[in-house]
């Protein structure tokens, strides 16, 4: 990968991602984290930091479809990836069945966690259409939330999946 | 893909309706009562909503406070010259460089420097801060200020803060103590001396968290000697009073902005190093300045809830009627005051609601610690004492062969009483939710018939409606509101200085005014919590906004419904007592034939009179009795709520598995019961964690050991038991629409349930939060030990006694 040292001697990469279907060639330092990316360069503040640990999953993206946690992932490794996040869920102005159902069934409080939780949702329903509430429950349970008790989040995410695309 | 039709929320359960109760005469509402979707949802799943993180400002710097690594130390020397020379360092600043102005939310205790000055009282205590160009720049600016300290010695154990050989932690409170509250009421020692069976037990609480998944952010813009602060706020108001005190600012020149706010749960109700320091460095630097909290800091800045050590003595007649209580606390305050000295009070006060008794008395120290400051957070000083009391309850139940649940019953408070603390309580359920509590959870069928390691536990709690007065003396409203009618009627905006943190305000609100107006909820837009722009309220605490911003919106919605249906009388040459308006239709209440539209009316109105507005404005009625304390606790209308739980232990690990959970609740009418079922869900939630899982602890130096979420274990999607959110239907006379509070009330009595839970399921009192597997299962090796008797958490009493 092609490096460009500053004055301090400290090395910037180019690298090549799409996100949300749009390309983008960034500059990058060695440290960048993908949330930062993210957030600071493309200003897709959509993704939320809660803890920049990895134990909240505010900051959850999709990378390849998978759903990861953007603050545990260098900008370098998203390299030639393909990146969803919140902004990129709704197509054209029409909400996704799972952020229509997230609204219809008050499954949204502060808001914060939610971004993270429908891509997480979004991940689990691509793999598997029809999840039992266990299974919700599990694809869910890296992401944090603070107002809801998950109760209605998870009734929206087997909702959303009752519903045909 | 194929569009969903768009329905709105269901209510999360049903609303079981208990009969015998009185109804308001008018009930048929066309926009409240409905769970409405939320305002703010459309922006919340697609990414648009604006955290104050997510502010950008042109020319805007990073700004970080650097902290104190002991627990209490004399700062002999700070030396900033190498952090200046980093590049991209645009200002470091120290206590040299702010005001040297105390300040705190509290007013009675201003306790608190922008940066300390002689000495760091916590680890983590605030003492200098720097601007730069990026984040990255600003850790390298802390690492390079050097700061040379003198350990003193350290008050970490509450129980010993108030020894006459303690170090003094702020010079001017003798033995650490920060409130020292006694209040009596009626003859306790009589009541004692009457009573059947007396009983005294001892527990003791966690320091827990709000965690609020956002973590506190910031921005200050100080230009043309005027200051904005984008803040995630509870208050913008708060914010404003204390920002412009400490200043030396008028409260016009500080402008507080409140922004989307990821969660609050108490933890961000007073301004905190992060608006004071990045004012300092905006003004030094003419720049934006944007000061963060990392989730860390979060553990040591939010102020979390006070860990407190409870004796309680109960005498009770023969049938178990409550004679008497003795309440004798003492609480870990922390190094600084916060919102401690309120908390204090609240923790005896609130105890009086729930139960019918008149002999009272209530003895409380909250002492300094060289511990991170404890505050506000979600149902304030209430829980723990309501967990002990809960447990003491079911320790007497069980002596004198009574049915918890009974007890609970024959002692239930009454609607139009008034408790021994004189807090007047109009509408009051608490017998109806217990009774509903024990059909929906089939006690009858459960209570001492469950298999071996289940058991079943109730509690009961009450709440505030909003308190009776405002944390620092003033006569102004409580809630203001105006709502303005756009020129041609299809849409009106409400401006409020409410503050939605997620609970759902913005909604409720705009449900309220389109009901008081005639109109459709729909077409309400709302701008709220910006002190330059709305008017004012004092923000999400206590409980408030539903009762107290809900009054002054409904009296600015009747006051645009009085001009709209006065304006239309004159357009249809009738007396404006003959018409009426419903859901955007103006319509004679004789004669449905005659009808004009809410648009034509508000047009016409707008061209001859120019902007058609409503204005409101709420004070509570003077509440309370006379003795020192007395505010602390009143409010118009107080919330009740009865919890049954049932639980699985596992008797290898000791581990606690919630199965199920039935909140019943009487909060007067509701407003969105899909938002009022999702505010108890969290509300159980929240109580659950702290019951079972949460906990800050400290090293031997007072350094915080598990500052994360994964480590502080606040619980996942897979912890959360099924959960029965019961309404018992109620009306409140003294609340627009009879409306109470939900938000805190449910988080009271759950750990005192869970606690009952595992009592009834193995004969084991836990008598100290959380109710970790490591505690249960030691208190079933010691009841191993008993020959099977029951055991009273041994460990918990012998750190209370020593």
């Amino acid at each position: 990968m092609q490096a460009i040292a500053d004055k301090q001697g400290i090395k910037r990469y180019l690298i090549n991602l799409t996100v949300n279907g749009d390309e983008y060639s960034p500059v990058v330092k060695g440290n960048t984290l993908l949330v930062n990316l993210l957030r600071d360069e493309l200003d897709l503040t959509g993704t939320k930091k809660g803890c920049e640990l990895g134990d909240c999953g505010s900051c959850t993206v999709l990378m390849d479809d998978k759903p990861v946690d953007s603050c545990l992932v260098l900008a370098l490794e998203a390299d030639g990836c393909e990146i969803v996040t919140i902004e990129g869920v709704a197509q054209n102005g029409e909400l996704d069945r799972l952020q229509r159902s997230f609204i219809d069934n008050a499954a949204i409080q502060c808001g914060y966690c939610t971004p993270g939780m429908i891509l997480s949702a979004k991940a689990l329903l691509a793999r598997n259409p029809h999840p039992t509430e266990p299974e919700v429950r599990e694809a869910i349970a890296g992401n944090l939330c603070r107002c809801t008790g998950y109760v209605n989040i998870v009734k929206a995410v087997l909702e959303a999946a009752e519903v045909k695309e | 893909m194929s569009r969903s039709t768009r329905t709105g929320p269901k209510p999360a359960v049903q609303v079981c309706l208990h009969p015998g109760l009185q109804e308001p005469a008018e009930k048929d509402y066309a926009v409240i009562g409905k769970s409405k979707p939320k305002i703010d949802g459309r922006e919340k799943v697609t990414g648009q909503a604006r955290y104050t993180a997510d502010l950008k400002f042109p020319n805007m710097l990073y700004g970080k406070i650097l902290t104190s690594p002991h627990a209490h130390a004399r700062i002999l020397s700070i030396d900033t010259s190498e952090a200046e020379k980093i590049p991209g360092v645009k200002a470091v600043i120290t206590h040299k460089d702010v005001p040297a102005l105390k300040y705190g939310i509290s007013p009675a205790r201003w306790d608190e420097n922008i940066f300390c000055i002689d000495t760091v009282k916590f680890v983590g205590d605030k003492v200098a801060a720097v601007a730069c160009l990026d984040e990255e720049t600003c850790y390298k600016a802390l690492k390079a200020i050097k700061v040379e300290y003198e350990a003193l010695p350290a008050v970490l154990d509450p129980l010993h803060a108030m020894d006459e050989d303690a170090p003094r932690i702020h010079p001017e409170y003798p033995r650490n103590i920060n409130t020292e509250i006694h209040q009596n009421f009626g003859d306790v020692e009589e009541a004692f001396r009457k009573a059947a069976y007396v009983r005294t037990d001892l527990f003791i609480g966690n320091r827990a968290y709000q965690a609020p998944m956002e973590p506190h952010t910031a921005t200050s813009i100080w230009q043309d000697g005027k200051l904005t602060v984008y803040s995630s706020t509870q208050s913008p108001h708060y914010f404003q009073y204390y920002i412009a005190r400490e200043f030396g600012l008028p409260m016009g020149d500080v402008r507080v902005i409140k922004t989307y706010v990821g969660g609050g749960f108490g933890g961000k109700l007073e301004p905190t190093g992060l608006e004071f320091a990045g004012a300092v460095l905006a003004r030094l630097t003419g720049r934006p300045v944007k000061m963060f909290y990392d989730r860390a800091e979060m553990f040591a800045h939010n102020r979390g809830r006070h860990r407190q050590y409870m004796k309680l003595t109960t005498g009770v007649d023969a049938d178990g009627r409550i004679l008497g209580v003795h309440a004798d606390f003492i609480m870990d305050g922390g190094a600084y005051t916060s919102l401690g000295i309120a908390t204090a009070y609240y923790a005896g006060a609130m105890l009086t609601l729930t139960y019918d008794f008149i002999n009272y008395r209530f003895d409380m120290h909250r002492v300094y610690t060289n511990l991170p400051a404890c505050g506000a957070q979600r149902g304030h000083g209430a829980p723990q004492p309501r967990y002990a009391f809960e447990a003491h309850l079911d320790n007497i139940a069980k002596e004198l062969g009574i049915d918890p649940l009974e007890l609970r019953l024959r002692n239930a408070r009454r609607p139009n009483t008034i408790t021994p603390n004189e807090f007047v309580v109009n509408s009051c359920e608490m017998a109806a939710c217990l009774e509903q509590a024990r059909k929906a959870s089939g006690w009858a069928d459960k209570k001492g018939k469950l298999p071996a390691g289940r058991g079943i536990g109730v509690a009961a709690g009450s709440f505030v409606s909003g308190a009776g007065y405002p944390i620092y003396r003033t006569d102004l409203p409580h809630s203001a509101a105006m709502i303005k009618v756009a020129e041609d009627g299809t849409a009106a905006t409400l401006y409020t200085g409410a503050v939605d943190i997620g609970q759902g305000s913005d909604t409720i609100l705009c449900q309220m005014a389109a009901e008081a107006m005639g109109y459709t909820y729909e077409q309400m837009k709302i701008v709220a919590a910006d002190t330059e722009t709305t008017p004012h309220d004092l923000g999400a605490y206590a409980s408030r906004q539903t009762l107290m911003s809900g009054a002054a919106v409904k009296q600015a919605g009747e006051e645009v419904r009085k001009q709209l249906l006065e304006m239309a009388g004159e357009m249809l040459n009738l007396p404006s007592e003959r018409l009426n308006v419903r859901s955007g239709k103006i319509f004679a209440k004789d004669d449905p034939a005659v009808a004009l539209s809410f648009e034509a009316a508000a047009r016409t109105f707008f061209v001859k009179k120019g902007p058609l507005v409503g204005r409101g404005a709420y004070t509570p009625p003077r509440l309370g009795g006379k003795f020192k304390g007395a505010p602390v606790g009143t409010s118009p209308a107080y919330s009740f709520a009865a919890q049954v739980s049932e639980v699985e232990i596992d008797e290898e690990t000791g581990e606690v598995a919630v199965l199920d959970v039935w909140d019943v609740h009487d909060c007067g009418q509701v407003i969105n019961p899909a938002l009022l079922h999702a505010q108890v869900h969290g509300a159980l939630y929240m109580g659950m964690g702290e019951s079972i899982w949460e906990e800050v602890r400290f090293d031997a130096k007072g350094k915080i050991l598990n500052p994360t979420l994964g480590e502080y274990r606040i619980p996942t999607a897979l912890d959360m038991p099924r959960m029965h959110s019961i309404l018992v239907p109620s009306y409140e006379p003294a609340a627009p629409w009879g409306v109470k509070e939900v938000g805190e009330g449910a988080t009271i009595p759950t750990m005192g349930c869970y606690r009952n839970a595992i009592f009834d399921a193995m004969g084991v009192s836990v008598n100290s939060l959380p109710l970790t597997a490591e505690k249960v299962w030691a208190a079933l090796r010691e009841k191993r030990k008993a020959g099977g008797e029951d055991v009273w958490d041994p460990m918990a009493c012998e750190c209370f006694l020593k």
